[in-house]
């Protein structure tokens, strides 16, 4: 309801602040929409359209089929659920463990690990440096190029942290004179109070790892061992038709196999966005507030 | 307490730590201390691997670096970095404060609710994908050009348009970032107390007076953070998105020092040089970090830290 001091707005007060609305929600859902109905339109009404199909006219599955038939997508995709599942799990482990290790302020050691983990918020590593040692690990052409190095994100471990010292520390006491040790406090008792706080963390954690490019760009040379976003970009944007080493090698691209890889790049986000809207307001600020 | 009773005490939090230190070791101080090849004719033959290669390597001191200045492309890339950086705090900066703004004062919580879920989403796209779909509705085969080919007209390309490339990439930050932007200046307007509004409007102030005397203020801690962090930044522009079009759009509109560093270094082999150009980068970061804080300070703000 409008207060009652507060005057009405002016009718192109509000003319103007729901074309701006409008227009932004637009430039947003359009070009996914658009993108959805090429990608499930039969070849006709895509040429008949000329190229991008806006109202849908009949409906065609054939490009996923041919997709999904075998070939660089199906495999870039393999590599990148790889890379996201394995990934997720060992940031998520690293995290909340750094961030339990570095919860209680006074115990060994504390501030000066606390400055080890803070340091590389401020410098990031440099770029060069930081591919010769992927290198140097012989970890080229390898999943863990990808994993290893954007495992621990401070910028998560700061707000796991924050929560981890939110909990009442009667609760942690109790369980320390019944002799439970950390590693049994942190998984009895600490990790089923922040469930919500560690699924947002993971959620962020799994974005990351869907979307890396560049890392692979730097780290994976052979094209079998592409992920998603670097078969999309040698696709969509360099123009290259996938490569392929069985019979559908020769497929010439077409509009609709074309919006069905964009499509399944963005699925996952769009997929796991309302469990992450859903708490990462609150789980970004509770961090940002007490961090 | 002694330091054994201490271990005693705390060696299985220790412990949690290994793998968080081990990672952050190797991946984050390894690479900062690799800096030093920035000082070498680092030769990646050398040795048989990136270590014995680094210590079988002449060191030469600031010759890199006299390269690096002696470079018209890294002085081409260091300004089309400052320009859009510029650029982009003029046009791009106070979108999210407008947007925020406009979303708190919806009366209405659903519609409210449901243009944040909408704007925030673009936030968790790649870059690759964020292009790709500017390429799909912009580009030279896209749906705005196959509009306008329907209507008799003649398409342009804003894709590949060295001219316009500044405004391309800021509409693409805005389109990727400017609902995200907003969280935390919604976070701040929710903070604001609304007997103040109304005292205001009791004693006559209209709305902009109100939004110039109540809302602004309310978010000028917010503000000044977030200059401070973007100033702090501000040789960093974004790298993907620039290496993703630098190809379309051609080395004279879309070469900044991220993208010079890669191209001259990673992709030629050219260690030492590609070292010496980012520690050149880092070194004036920090100094415009510092710099920025300072100024905070002296505006009566917190900064991101302070001597206390």
């Amino acid at each position: 309801m409008r207060p009652v001091w507060e005057e009405p707005p002016t009718v192109p007060g509000r003319a103007l602040k729901a074309v701006i609305l409008t227009l932004l929600v637009a430039s947003v859902l359009f070009p996914l929409w658009t993108v959805l109905v090429t990608s499930l339109s039969p070849p006709s009404a895509i040429a008949s359209a000329g190229g991008f199909v806006v109202i849908p006219r009949g409906f065609d599955l054939s490009a996923y089929r041919t997709i999904f038939a075998g070939g660089a997508v199906t495999r870039a995709l393999w590599i990148s659920t790889l890379v996201t599942v394995i990934g997720t799990a060992v940031a998520l482990t690293v995290t909340v463990l750094s961030a339990y290790g570095l919860s209680r302020p006074g115990s060994t050691g504390h501030r000066w690990l606390l400055a080890y983990f803070l340091i590389p918020f401020l410098i990031y590593p440099p770029l060069v440096p930081k591919y010769l040692v992927v290198t140097g690990l012989g970890l080229k052409d390898s999943i863990w190029a990808l994993i290893l190095p954007s495992a621990v994100s401070v910028f998560n471990l700061v707000v796991v942290r924050g929560f981890f010292q939110g909990i009442p520390p009667e609760l942690l006491d109790s369980a320390r004179i019944d002799g439970a040790g950390d590693f049994r406090i942190l998984a009895r008792i600490v990790l089923p109070l922040s469930s919500a706080v560690v699924a947002v963390i993971g959620l962020f954690y799994a974005v990351a790892y869907w979307n890396v490019w560049f890392d692979a760009l730097l780290f994976i040379d052979r094209n079998d061992m592409y992920p998603i976003q670097r078969v999309l970009q040698s696709y969509l944007l360099a123009g290259q038709a996938p490569h392929t080493s069985g019979a559908a090698a020769s497929l010439p691209p077409t509009e609709a196999i074309k919006m069905a890889v964009v499509v399944l790049t963005v699925a996952p986000i769009v997929a796991v966005y309302p469990f992450i809207q859903r708490h990462f307001i609150k789980g970004v600020l509770i961090g940002a507030v007490k961090g | 307490m002694r330091l054994r009773d201490r271990l005693r005490r705390d060696w299985q939090l220790l412990v949690m730590l290994v793998p968080g230190v081990v990672l952050l070791l190797v991946f984050s101080y390894v690479p900062i201390l690799g800096n030093v090849i920035a000082f070498q004719d680092y030769n990646p033959y050398a040795g048989t691997n990136p270590l014995t290669a680094f210590l079988s390597s002449d060191w030469i001191g600031f010759g890199q670096f006299q390269l690096l200045f002696e470079d018209p492309a890294f002085w081409d890339a260091l300004r089309n970095t400052l320009t859009i950086t510029v650029f982009q705090l003029v046009f791009f900066f106070p979108l999210p404060i407008a947007l925020a703004v406009m979303l708190h004062h919806l009366l209405s919580r659903r519609l409210r609710g449901f243009i944040q879920t909408v704007v925030y989403l673009p936030h968790f796209f790649s870059w690759v994908l964020v292009i790709t779909f500017f390429v799909q509705m912009l580009g030279g085969a896209g749906l705005f050009a196959q509009t306008l080919r329907d209507a008799g007209l003649e398409p342009w390309n804003i894709m590949t348009n060295p001219d316009t490339f500044l405004i391309l990439v800021t509409a693409e930050a805005v389109w990727k970032d400017v609902g995200w932007g907003t969280i935390v200046f919604l976070a701040a307007l929710a903070a604001v107390d609304p007997h103040l509004y109304e005292a205001a409007a009791v004693d006559g102030a209209g709305r902009w007076r109100r939004l110039w005397h109540i809302t602004l203020p309310g978010l000028r801690p917010v503000i000044v953070l977030l200059l401070i962090l973007r100033l702090g930044d501000a040789l960093s522009v974004g790298f993907e998105q620039f290496i993703l079009q630098r190809d379309a759009v051609g080395r004279q509109a879309a070469e900044v020092l991220d993208t010079y560093v890669y191209y001259f270094s990673i992709a030629t082999g050219n260690f030492g040089f590609g070292a010496a150009a980012g520690l050149f980068k880092a070194a004036i970061g920090l100094v415009l970090i510092l710099a920025a804080n300072r100024m905070a300070h002296a505006l009566g703000e917190r900064g991101i830290y302070s001597k206390s």
